[in-house]
């Protein structure tokens, strides 16, 4: 009894040790200080859509979407577990050629077959991956960059799911709302399951298992499956994505492969901020829009958006959102004293 | 009781390209001993652990755990059945706090299994399990200490981490690269105590050790390593008198500092 006592009080103390948190819950004031950079999120996500001016920009956010799925992914393996992974267009053309055949050929609804194709083209990736899992760095990179040129040519060749034409015929959302609201709420999902993923005992493996896997070895753990766990939850994020399109543009063909898939997210993420999850979402809805907007100056796009990272990579390699957080941190401190 | 050795270790040899690093090295461990192995730097030690605990495969050989061959199985398989190590070369997570470290063993299915070191039975709370394991290694509660990056903590404390990892998988055996070596000699006495309890708890331990005086004083049996052959194996007092061990460490302390060795 006298013991259970003593642990509980020890641990208390630890508790406020351990956790910068904690004084924060002591105000409304202070409380809403740890809320209020969330709560923007959220809302600025969610009313996105209503204050875009056309269907067309509308559609831009549901693209803009489905690349923050892609960069979260990205962060995820490169950041949390350290693995490189160029395996963007392979996860989006994935699910999107698994939700396209669930659809068309078994007539599954798009609210069915895509949570399906997200399961299912998980698994093929991570299947795919397996053998290269002990690969590090750029030869993990490369090798999820070979497989959509290596699938497109497969497809190209033998003339299989539907060929150069890709398959057509996907049904899209009843619902306009439903489908614009259906990938955001996806968004805000994963973005906070995974931020709590990577804080949980699991999320200290993942980083115990890019620091020094020799140590985690020594502790009894295979670094197989913990990198196994991780790429199946990013290609799950990327199918997610895929399929989504697929279903958005009612068609998956050999462009769902696209490079762009790929580089963007890396992009996004040099931009918004390496390893905090939140920057790469940002990133993404900075970049896929700008992206969208030069799209009036045709090819010469190509270079304003060649300056604008080139930019950010001289001038604010760190990111937004860790420059974000650290000036907001700092204000709080004034605050205090 | 039963007289089959814990360890069993049957030839092992272990070629680097050329490089003969372990030349049919055989030895048992019996439950609950202590077996000090000592040798000049570049004899083997590091290897012969390496290649017990399947961070190496080794060239040719066979090990035996209780009986089981577990030649060749991955590292993560044998940590899982008990056979823990240390590194020489200390190998915490850097960017955790101290207590944080032992949350990832902690997590690791053996440690789930068996609760821990001191988990009794279940794991509820791991980072206060993880402090329970550090306060036994010498961390004290009271201080900041095992809240502290580890980046920060001086050797004496990566070493005692480096055991606690260890403990925290509630090990059968605990392979030790060098604990006391970059310690003072205060640090080192404030150990000894440590290793003793560990054997106590009927842990059973291998020592690779150059302080050859707090060595003998836990040790059970030694065996000296050299070119990565065994020279000899026996209690201290039987190694101390043979010849050749008497020649390289008469007098002194350091195999270093022994100039027909190193
Ligand atoms: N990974 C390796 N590659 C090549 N040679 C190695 C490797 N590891 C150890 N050696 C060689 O094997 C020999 C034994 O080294 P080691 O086991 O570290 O010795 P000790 O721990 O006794 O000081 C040395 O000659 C060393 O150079
Ligand atoms: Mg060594």
């Amino acid at each position: 009894m006298d013991i259970e006592q003593r642990r509980r009080e020890r641990l208390d103390r630890g508790i406020k040790i351990r956790s910068d948190g904690l004084y924060a819950l002591m105000s409304w004031r202070e409380l809403s200080y740890l809320t209020l950079p969330r709560l923007v999120l959220i809302v600025g996500i969610l009313i996105a859509p209503l204050v875009m001016p056309s269907m067309y920009w509308q559609r831009v956010i549901s693209i803009v979407c489905i690349y923050a799925l892609l960069s979260l992914s990205f962060d995820l393996l490169a950041h949390f577990v350290g693995l490189v992974s160029l395996g963007g267009a392979f996860f989006i053309g994935v699910g999107g050629y698994t939700t396209a055949i669930l659809n068309t050929q078994l007539g599954l609804p798009p609210l069915l077959s895509i949570p399906l194709a997200t399961v299912i083209g998980a698994i093929i990736c991570t299947l795919f991956l397996l053998p290269c899992l002990p690969l590090r760095g750029v030869y993990f990179a490369i090798i999820t960059l070979m497989y959509p040129l290596l699938l497109i040519r497969v497809i190209e060749a033998l003339d299989i799911l539907g060929g150069t034409d890709g398959i057509v015929g996907i049904a899209s959302f009843d619902n306009r709302w439903v489908e614009q609201y259906f990938i955001i709420l996806m968004v805000l999902l994963f973005l906070f399951g995974i931020r709590r993923l990577v804080n949980l005992d699991i999320g200290l493996v993942f980083r115990a298992v890019k620091d020094n896997d020799q140590a985690v070895r020594a502790s009894g753990m295979s670094i197989t499956y913990y990198k196994t766990i991780a790429v199946f939850i990013a290609s799950a994020m990327g199918c997610l994505g895929g399929a989504y399109l697929a279903h958005l543009y009612m068609w998956a063909g050999l462009s769902s492969f696209a490079l762009d898939f790929s580089i963007l997210p890396i992009a996004a993420t040099v931009i918004g901020g390496a390893g905090t999850l939140v920057g790469p979402v940002l990133g993404a809805f900075i970049l896929v829009p700008i992206s969208e907007l030069l799209r009036a100056f045709g090819t010469l796009r190509i270079t304003f958006y060649a300056l604008i990272l080139l930019g950010f990579i001289v001038f604010r390699s760190e990111g937004i959102m860790v420059y974000g957080q650290r000036k907001y941190h700092q204000f709080e401190k004034w605050v205090k004293v | 009781m039963n007289d089959q050795p814990i360890l069993q270790v049957q030839d092992v040899t272990k070629t680097f390209g050329g490089i003969m690093a372990l030349n049919r090295v055989s030895f048992d461990l019996h439950e609950g001993e202590i077996l000090g192995i000592i040798g000049p730097n570049g004899s083997g030690k590091t290897t012969l652990v390496n290649c017990i605990t399947g961070f190496i495969n080794l060239t040719r050989g066979k090990v035996f755990f209780r009986g089981k061959n577990i030649t060749g199985k991955a590292a993560h398989k044998i940590a899982d059945m008990g056979v823990t190590r240390t590194f020489q070369i200390m190998r915490p997570y850097y960017s955790l706090p101290a207590y944080k470290n032992l949350v990832i063993p902690l997590f690791s299915p053996r440690a789930k299994r068996t609760g821990g070191w001191r988990g009794g039975g279940k794991l509820g709370d791991r980072n206060t399990v993880s402090i329970d394991i550090l306060e036994e290694m010498g961390f004290e509660r009271e201080s900041f200490v095992p809240y502290k990056m580890a980046s920060t903590l001086p050797t004496g404390y990566l070493k005692r981490l480096e055991l606690a990892r260890c403990l925290s998988l509630r090990p059968e055996i605990i392979l030790c690269d060098e604990v006391f070596s970059g310690l003072s000699m205060s640090e080192i006495a404030s150990m000894v105590p440590l290793i003793e309890r560990l054997q106590m708890e009927g842990i059973t331990l291998i020592m690779i050790e150059h302080r050859l005086r707090e060595l003998f004083r836990v040790a059970n049996r030694v065996m000296v390593l050299n070119f990565g052959e065994k020279l000899i194996e026996g209690t201290p007092v039987e190694v101390m008198a043979d010849e050749k061990v008497k020649e390289a460490y008469f007098g002194s302390e350091k195999v270093e500092e022994v100039t027909g060795y190193a």
